[in-house]
């Protein structure tokens, strides 16, 4: 009796802030646009190279609303304003939204709260494939993309689909055979990498960058191969929200909740897997962000993929594209170094106030 | 409204070389209160889980049919079936913080709008649910910090939420305290003769059985031995060729 009353007091202690959001979700969903807009303001304003807010402005009613020009800016700062930044600010919000959005699917579908998107093999046949682009001595682009990130792409897919068809041999398709097939290609993979790095020689130094994640190379035409990809895999992610919720209990309750739990696997699985090739094609692997955006954003609204869902792509894309901005201001830190260090931290104080009722 | 009627015909089923029933046959009217009793491994949660499709492990040989209302199993969609028939697991585990009232609200998944989400009707019915049951004090509590008692009721009341015309329960009162069982049992009990839903439970206990059901099923080694009243199911004899104990152990009760 005297735990359950240390447990109720130990909520009621915690009753501040965070807990009234819970009940208030679209408080959520208002706030996390607001900081997706203040978070592209600041990244479209704010660079290494100074471009004043007036001319910024001026750019991007010139070329986003067709305003005509009325004052002349010098070319680099358009090109810096609408060429770099702008692209840059884009590709992190929806990079940011689309692995939040993956790693709720896997950790919903698996469930496992350590999963994230990469978990399933991804990462690993990403960046076999793009060491192995690296090495191909052919120069090959279109629409800005290389050899590296096609390779990079089919790797990702690739790695999945074969952890999902060796996990079903023999009828078995438990979710733990799933997970640990999908450790087990991806340490083949790994290895398959290592001896790729090992064989790279001077592209070694390429490979490395590739892996730690970047959006210094993002531009228009990436983006529309990219977004298009990411659009329409989290679309199907965004519409699964009942067969999350249903596969809250496991597999078996949720096909006693008539949820078709095969069909739903394999969508909740291509859709995720998608949207995680197209983002790691486009600017490498970036950690973190998938595992702790959808665990914070459950901490702080519940588990219910019906709001899960769209808050943690907002507050995923406004994460990432603040991550970004923090990481190119003291001049081109990857990425993932600042996804770390700002969101570990944060993660650990939301974690702490909800020490009560989680378990990782 | 009635239950559904539920009725084995011939069934048999075979995971490999092992075979877990063996041409059972029984037919349980509508807002009956039925309980499935017999020894470990007797086939009572094969016999479930030919009815309810488990999606894992080895898949089932079935021969003869199940039937829900008259109908073939196969017959139905999921979601038909998931409206009418409401399955409580053995255990329940959740991987993530889960607050009481939601998991009660997760029974409406079959009820409401695959895109739109819930209504006002599956608020509603969540809520009475929660009323029904008798757990409105476990709100906001964490599913996963409940006691086994607690959670039971609590998934209970999701079953309950999922307004379903039959009730299949795999064990509902294994590891619960003597107060938590008698309140599964009466819950149990009062649904079938209050609101004509069919329950179909699998029990270890039987003597709980015994108690609170006016119909027993017995198995053994994957037969049906006996269908009744419990003093007509359980006899001394039985209880020591089924279970192989003392049949002193047994209260049965007279009335």
């Amino acid at each position: 009796m005297s735990a359950t009353a240390a447990a109720q007091g130990s909520i009621v202690r915690h009753a501040g802030l965070l807990d009234r959001l819970r009940h208030r979700p679209l408080w959520l969903v208002v706030a996390g646009f607001v900081a997706v807009l203040l978070v592209s303001a600041a990244g479209v304003f704010f660079g290494t190279v100074a471009v004043s807010p007036a001319d910024t402005i001026a750019i991007l009613g010139h070329r986003l609303l067709g305003i005509p020009a009325t004052v002349s800016w010098p070319a680099s700062a358009e090109t810096i304003v609408f060429e770099l930044r702008l692209p840059r600010v884009l590709m992190a919000l929806s990079v940011g939204a689309a692995l939040s959005l993956a790693g709720v699917a896997l950790q919903g579908l698996l469930r496992n709260p350590l999963a994230d998107p990469y978990v399933l093999g991804t990462a690993s046949g990403a960046a076999l494939g793009a060491a192995i682009g690296l090495l191909i001595p052919v120069q090959f682009a279109l629409l800005g993309f290389g050899l590296l990130h096609l390779f990079a792409f089919l790797g990702a897919l690739g790695a999945v689909a074969v952890v999902y068809r060796v996990s079903r041999l023999g009828g078995l398709s438990s979710l733990s055979s799933v997970l640990l097939t999908g450790y087990a290609i991806g340490s083949l993979l790994a290895a398959g990498l290592a001896i790729t790095m090992y064989l790279s020689g001077q592209t070694l130094r390429q490979i490395f960058f590739y892996l730690l994640g970047s959006f210094s190379l993002a531009s228009w035409p990436q983006l529309t191969v990219g977004l298009p990809l990411i659009a329409l895999g989290s679309f199907f992610l965004l519409t699964r929200a009942r067969a999350l919720n249903g596969l809250l209990l496991g597999e078996e309750t949720a096909a006693h909740l008539g949820l078709d739990v095969r069909r739903e696997r394999l969508v909740l699985l291509a859709a995720a897997s998608l949207v995680t090739a197209a983002s790691v094609a486009m600017c490498g692997l970036i950690g973190f962000v998938g595992l702790v955006v959808p665990h914070v954003v459950r901490l702080v609204a519940g588990p219910n993929a019906r709001s899960l869902l769209p808050l943690s792509a907002i507050w995923g894309a406004a994460f990432l594209a603040l991550a970004d901005l923090l990481a190119r201001l003291p001049g081109e830190l990857p990425v993932g170094v600042i996804t770390g260090v700002i969101g570990a931290p944060f993660f650990l104080f939301v974690l702490r106030r909800y020490r009560g009722g989680y378990e990782l | 409204m009635s239950g559904s009627t539920f009725e084995l015909r011939g069934l048999t089923l075979d995971y490999g070389a092992r075979r877990a029933l063996s041409d059972v046959s029984a037919h349980v009217g509508s807002g009956e209160l039925v309980a499935l009793l017999g020894p470990n491994g007797a086939g009572k949660s094969s016999l479930l889980r030919a009815v309810t499709g488990d999606s894992s492990g080895t898949p089932a040989r079935r021969q003869g049919q199940v039937l829900i209302d008259d109908v073939p199993l196969d017959e139905f969609d999921r979601a038909t079936l998931a409206r009418r028939v409401a399955v409580v697991p053995g255990q329940t585990r959740v991987a993530f913080p889960l607050p009481v009232e939601e998991l009660v609200a997760l029974g409406r998944v079959p009820h409401e709008h695959p895109l739109l989400g819930p209504r006002a009707v599956d608020r509603a019915a969540t809520d009475a649910a929660i009323e029904r049951v008798g757990i409105g004090y476990l709100r906001g509590r964490d599913v996963r910090e409940l006691s086994l008692g607690e959670r039971q009721l609590a998934v209970l009341a999701m079953a309950v939420a999922q307004g379903p015309r039959l009730l299949l329960l795999d064990e509902p009162t294994v590891h619960l305290d003597l107060r938590h069982q008698v309140a599964v049992m009466e819950l149990l009990r009062d649904l079938s003769a209050r609101d004509g839903v069919t329950v179909v439970a699998v029990m270890h206990d039987i003597n709980l059985a015994a108690h609170f059901f006016g119909r027993l099923l017995l198995l053994d080694a994957g037969r049906l031995v006996a269908d009744g009243r419990p003093s007509e199911v359980l006899t001394p004899e039985r209880i020591r060729t089924v279970y192989g104990v003392d049949p002193g152990l047994v209260v049965v009760p007279t009335a």
